[in-house]
């Protein structure tokens, strides 16, 4: 049933045009020192069905980025700049009554936390159903009938006895099926997760990113996943967005960006992993910090920490085509050979055979 | 297992019981668990949420008492010292957490913080407590105007650097590190993990390592153990433990974790392991993992498996891990 819903709106899916075409995004927001500018510049597409990873670490603006989408923005926003084309609507300028409709039915988001995500005083099922009747009026017989196949596609076991369930009853891993079931459930056409499996342990989070990569792949549902976690994003994702400081830093395959990063930040993210197979080794780290959201520098954002930053990137960096489909803020780009994952892991041979252009 | 000599720790049948807060129920946190700390080494023990790897750290520095079982310190058991000596031996054994954030009173400057343990020993002049929380200040790359500053002002990764410089001021023998980066962004964690290999190599420190990131804890042990539902079953040599896991939990856990490679070089089957870790008021009989075990038998129900040397120094708790089929899934 969910399996059809990509087919019924078939018109975007073909001829390569993108389902989201986000374009000179920038959140302000006010506050008692000033208007702070969280994020600024970010450009990317989503195609449709496609499963592309964003990530950054704490404060990089990946989470504003996801939240801006839905317009779930806190009172003291100040000014949403740019624009994000969705299938035709633009979601910075339509209007409230119009994102009401495409929030949860047609783009919906599931967070790190399911547990302050669901309301503890109502079933699962009720919360589940609720989506479904909201957006589409169905009948409480017709909606708990689906809420019981979407509970069963999300791996729920024995879901006739756990639509009735309260969150509390529910284990973590359990309740992040909810969250997914109760995302889905109108089969949207972009999904929005946000370190979905960040709170869970690893032998759940391996479950639950299989169940979202297999639900993507059988109903046609893009998927954005924002996390900190790279190995995350390589399991689940075909292409990686990397952010640095509220701006987008480098965008390509995922394959492409962990074997050859063209950006200085994400070569130094790579080397700075604790590799399984690697012991006692000096880890490289990045030196200094991220710098304040009350004091960005001009130019390249990442250069006080940047090994490579010459006098050029004192100048304003613009997000470029580097060719074969990725993109790179970087004076220097075209220039360096950065190393990525392979030159780190410690299996020789196989390092050998991948490290052939 | 190992020779006593060499052992700072010593962990002898070790159970950590909690009643539930309705009295109905005993949770068996830690549940028969024996294990050597060598001296100079870093003991990894990783496990999921609920395994008891917590526990087994809090005990380990007498935060907790063992319900039954016995923790020697050098031969010792410091539970039999009068109390003041077992006051003065608590400070060789020091352990650090996860959220520094936590640790650090928020209106208390750093260096007063750092200097807090030596004031509670009372030793030496107060001129010479300066002089070492300074000193510790100083070894784990904290310059020394941050002394007159405020949590609040400090990054995560320096807050962190706080909290250890403050457990070396004591020049404990040996630290527990219970998730010690996991709340650090990526870029500052391979800084703190190279800063504890510094230390470890300047003073002879002894690490028990409490993690649930495995790319952590093979990187920084010698030897690991693998936790599951308040009992080990897996003890090894860090690269036995990763390239030949001998048990089926453990071979779960390292096929699960999300490894930052291209596709190509990942390879290998991925085993996804079913449901979630069972309760602890309640486990499963015979082999507690063997409710979410691919291989388990009629026999895994009914037998306790037994603990066993199957490789020098490899041991492990699984009644087929030697059996000819069985083989691992990665490596």
């Amino acid at each position: 049933m969910a399996g059809a819903r990509p087919a019924e709106r078939g018109s975007d899916g073909g001829g390569g045009r993108p389902l989201m075409s986000v374009r000179g995004l920038g959140v302000r927001f006010r506050t008692s020192h000033g208007v702070w500018q969280a994020t600024r510049k970010i450009d990317f597409d989503i195609a449709p069905g496609e499963r592309v990873g964003i990530v950054g670490e704490s404060g990089c603006g990946k989470t504003i980025t996801g939240l801006s989408i839905l317009r779930l923005l806190p009172n003291n926003l100040a000014g949403l700049d740019g624009s994000i084309r969705f299938d035709g609507v633009d979601l910075v300028s339509c209007s409230t009554r119009q994102m009401r409709d495409i929030r949860g039915r047609r783009i919906a988001m599931i967070f790190q936390e399911p547990m302050s995500a669901l309301d503890p005083v109502f079933t699962v099922g009720h919360q589940i159903a609720e989506t479904l009747r909201v957006h589409t009026g169905v009948s409480g017989e017709e909606a708990r009938a689906r809420t019981l196949e979407m509970l069963r596609r999300v791996g729920i076991a024995s879901p006739e006895r756990r639509i009735d369930d309260y969150p509390h009853q529910l284990s973590g891993g359990m309740r992040q099926r909810v969250m997914i079931a109760a995302a889905l459930i109108c089969g949207p056409q972009l999904l929005i997760a946000d370190e979905p499996t960040t709170a869970l342990d690893v032998t759940v989070q391996a479950q639950i990113l299989e169940l979202l990569r297999e639900l993507s792949e059988t109903s046609g549902t893009a998927l954005m996943l924002i996390t900190h976690d790279l190995g995350v994003v390589a399991e689940t994702c075909t292409r990686m967005i990397t952010m640095y400081a509220g701006e987008v830093i480098e965008d390509a395959a995922v394959d492409d960006a962990l074997v050859k990063p063209l950006h200085p930040y994400t070569s130094g993210l790579l080397r700075s992993l604790p590799h399984l197979s690697e012991r006692r080794g000096k880890l490289a780290s990045i030196p200094g910090r991220v710098p304040s959201i009350m004091n960005m520098p001009n130019g390249c954002r990442f250069k006080a920490r940047c090994p490579h930053a010459v006098d050029a990137c004192a100048a304003e960096q613009e997000l470029r085509d580097a060719g074969g489909g990725r993109k790179v803020r970087c004076a220097r780009s075209a220039e360096l050979d950065l190393p990525g994952a392979l030159q780190h892991a410690s299996s020789a041979p196989i390092a050998a055979m991948v490290a052939q252009p | 297992m190992t020779a006593e000599t060499d052992a700072i720790v010593s962990v002898r049948d070790l159970q950590v019981r909690f009643q539930t807060t309705d009295r109905r129920a005993t949770v068996k946190a830690v549940d028969g668990v024996n294990f050597d700390v060598r001296r100079g080494e870093t003991f990894g023990i990783i496990g999921e949420s609920g395994s008891g790897k917590t526990t087994i750290g809090r005990a380990l520095v007498f935060l907790l008492k063992p319900s039954a079982g016995a923790i020697l310190h050098g031969g010792i058991d410091p539970l039999a010292l009068p109390r003041k000596q077992f006051q003065n031996h608590r400070r060789d054994y020091q352990i650090i957490f996860q959220d520094p954030n936590a640790a650090l009173n928020p209106r208390m400057a750093i260096l007063s913080s750092v200097l807090e343990p030596l004031e509670l020993a009372g030793e030496g002049t107060r001129a010479e407590r300066l002089a070492r929380a300074r000193e510790a200040m100083d070894r784990v790359g904290l310059p020394q105007e941050i002394g007159e500053r405020y949590p609040h002002q400090l990054s995560g990764g320096q807050k962190q650097r706080v909290v250890i410089a403050r457990a070396l001021t004591l020049r404990p023998k040996l630290i527990v590190c219970d998730e010690v980066v996991a709340a650090l962004d990526m870029s500052i964690r391979g800084d703190v993990l190279n800063l504890f290999a510094d230390l470890q190599r300047e003073l002879g420190l002894t690490y028990v390592f409490i993690t649930h990131d495995l790319a952590v804890v093979s990187h920084i042990s010698e030897r690991v153990a693998v936790m599951y539902l308040g009992r080990f079953v897996e003890l090894g040599p860090t690269e036995g433990i990763s390239e030949r896991p001998l048990h089926p939990y453990t071979q779960a856990l390292l096929s699960a974790e999300p490894r930052p490679l291209p596709s190509s070089m990942r390879g290998g089957e991925r085993i996804v392991l079913e449901g979630e870790i069972p309760s602890p008021i309640d486990p499963p009989s015979g082999c507690r993992f063997r409710t979410r075990c691919r291989y388990a038998q009629d026999v895994c129900a009914d037998k306790v498996p037994e603990w066993r040397e199957l490789m020098p120094d490899h041991w492990v708790a699984c009644h087929f891990a030697d059996h000819p089929n069985f083989s691992p899934q990665r490596g």
